[in-house]
């Protein structure tokens, strides 16, 4: 069989026609409906979709938070039903623990490994300088802005080194100019470690400037609508965001999302007009 | 650096200078009223009748040993509250069905007046400081187990996530998850607690005439000295400050960050 967009030879992560249904009787909502596709050693994978198409159910799927599903995601052989060791995950909302400071936030999962005192700031401060907080380890999360939260929220979840990281809109609470050079750094660590990543966005430059390869969801149900491979040169940085490749590109997946997005758009306005008629 | 002084006090001390300066205020007005004869001062003494009071109840009505019966009472039943409702509300957590069971009993528990037991407790326990003690206790415990319960249920569902994506047993969950986000409220549940715990061992006191400061206001109260009473309550008010200033203390230290 020869190989098409959507299958690599070698694959760390496999979404295997995974099927994911809420609710029971008239109610059901399929949010996540046959979608196939992989992601290779190394490789970095965006699925773009708009608000409501299900990439957070398919995130809590491949990161094992949601073992209720039909189909299979595969890391090696194995079917995931669990939160997986390999897998890293940053969170859509908010995760920074409270009441600890950012350094020992970040070196939460190394204190849990048993990884002694020395080591595990070492590591932690490491991985702090790389997203810009070095001035900030003694910082309590209260005293930092959504977007330096979220970006010790990654560091907690590179800390540990997993062999894929899995990422649910990480960029979401940030500026336009923090995002693009967060992107830097995060595509910085993905050459430097060699890290197999799927990034879940709604953002068009993001997923474009980042990935490999992109998966454009459909909206309700959730299905695989297209693959694109973003033939741009490495190593990219921000500047990339200027070419016209890029634009192209951006222009190409936004025709593909326009329709699913007014989709959207459509179903939440007639559920507000539906819901303002009943009183 | 000649920094000024005054404008930094002020914004440091502003609020306990303001607290001191009200309250200072509101004696004045409570001794003009009573000198003026606005305000029976059989019914309410002039403060500096109990100001002068102090002395006499310090030295003669031994008010310094009253106050330690009272404060050791209060400790023991204080802490036991703690010891025994965090558990409880830890297992209430994890049970729905006992939760869904107890939680009103508790709930009533905590609305309802213990202090007029105290004959149940009387046969129970005799007429000794451990009455007292477990009343104060029994009275104490409802508001910390429903804080419990509250706290740990509130825990951010992300933040449970994150816990179960490092692939956490269920009692690092619990140690480093779930209790440090409950802390807050769990202090709230604790501030309630040992503001009951006070009322019904004071109250206790005074009913059975037995102990520490609640006893002696009964008796000085006996005997129409209406002064020596109003400063017996003053240390009353002292054992409160004292509980929550060490609260305040405790509860900084525990959680730095907020
Ligand atoms: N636990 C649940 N129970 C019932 N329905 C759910 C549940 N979780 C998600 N859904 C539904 O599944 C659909 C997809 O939700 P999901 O959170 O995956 O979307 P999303 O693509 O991540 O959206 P956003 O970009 O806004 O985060 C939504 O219609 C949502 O209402
Ligand atoms: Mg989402």
């Amino acid at each position: 069989m020869a190989l098409n967009e959507s299958q690599s030879v070698n694959p760390a992560l496999v979404v295997d026609d995974v099927v994911k249904r809420f609710g029971r009787g008239d109610e059901v909502i399929t949010a996540v409906d046959h979608m196939s596709f992989d992601v290779a050693q190394g490789e970095f994978v965006s699925v773009i979709g708009p608000s409501g198409c299900g990439k957070s159910t398919l995130f809590n799927i491949i990161g094992g938070l949601l073992s209720d599903y039909e189909g299979a995601v595969k890391i090696g052989e194995e079917r995931i039903s669990a939160p997986h060791p390999a897998v890293g995950m940053v969170f859509q909302e908010e995760s920074t623990f409270p009441w600890r400071t950012v350094i020992d936030n970040v070196a939460f999962p190394l204190e849990l490994q048993g990884v002694g005192k020395s080591e595990r700031m070492d590591r932690a401060h490491h991985f702090i300088d790389m997203v810009g907080l070095a001035s900030f380890e003694k910082a309590f999360p209260s005293q930092l802005s959504g977007g330096m939260r979220q970006r010790v929220s990654i560091a907690r979840t590179l800390v540990s080194q997993p062999k894929i990281l899995l990422m649910d809109e990480p960029f979401a609470a940030l500026d336009e100019q923090t995002r693009l050079l967060l992107g830097d750094k995060i595509t910085q660590i993905q050459q430097e470690l060699n890290q197999t990543t799927l990034l879940i966005t709604h953002n068009l430059t993001e997923a474009v400037q980042l990935s490999d390869r992109i998966v454009v969801m459909t909206y309700r149900p959730g299905r695989v609508k297209r693959i694109v491979r973003i033939d741009l040169p490495r190593p990219r940085t921000s500047d990339v965001v200027g070419s016209d490749a890029f634009g192209h590109y951006v222009a190409e997946i936004w025709n593909d999302l326009r329709e699913e997005a007014s989709r959207g758009m459509a179903d939440s306005e007639s559920a507000a007009s539906r819901r303002a008629a009943h009183g | 650096m000649a920094e000024k002084s005054g404008p930094s006090f002020l914004r440091r001390n502003g609020p306990e200078l303001f607290g001191a300066l009200s309250l200072l205020a509101a004696v004045l007005v409570f001794e003009a009223l009573v000198r003026s004869g606005i305000v029976n001062r059989f019914v309410i003494p002039p403060p500096s009748d109990i100001v002068l009071a102090f002395e006499r109840v310090i030295v003669e009505e031994n008010i310094l040993g009253r106050f330690r019966d009272t404060a050791v009472e209060m400790v023991i039943a204080g802490f036991a509250a703690v010891g025994v409702g965090v558990p409880i509300g830890a297992f209430l957590y994890r049970s729905a069905l006992w939760r869904r069971a107890m939680e009103d009993w508790i709930g009533a528990l905590a609305a309802a007046p213990i202090v007029l037991a105290f004959p149940l407790f009387l046969v129970l326990f005799g007429r000794s400081p451990k009455t007292i003690i477990v009343m104060g206790f029994v009275h104490g415990l409802a508001p910390i187990i429903l804080k419990m319960v509250e706290g740990l249920a509130s825990t951010r569902p992300v933040l449970i996530n994150v816990g179960r994506s490092l692939k956490m047993t269920s009692s690092q969950m619990f140690w480093k998850i779930l209790f440090p986000s409950a802390l807050p409220v769990i202090f709230t549940g604790i501030r309630l607690s040992w503001t009951f715990v006070l009322i019904t061992i004071v109250g206790v006191e005074y009913l059975i005439n037995l102990g520490g400061l609640g006893q002696l206001i009964n008796e000085l109260a006996e005997r129409y000295d209406l002064p020596g009473t109003y400063a017996g309550i003053c240390f009353v008010v002292l054992v409160s400050v004292l509980f929550f200033v060490i609260l305040e203390r405790v509860e900084s230290w525990l959680q730095p960050g907020r």
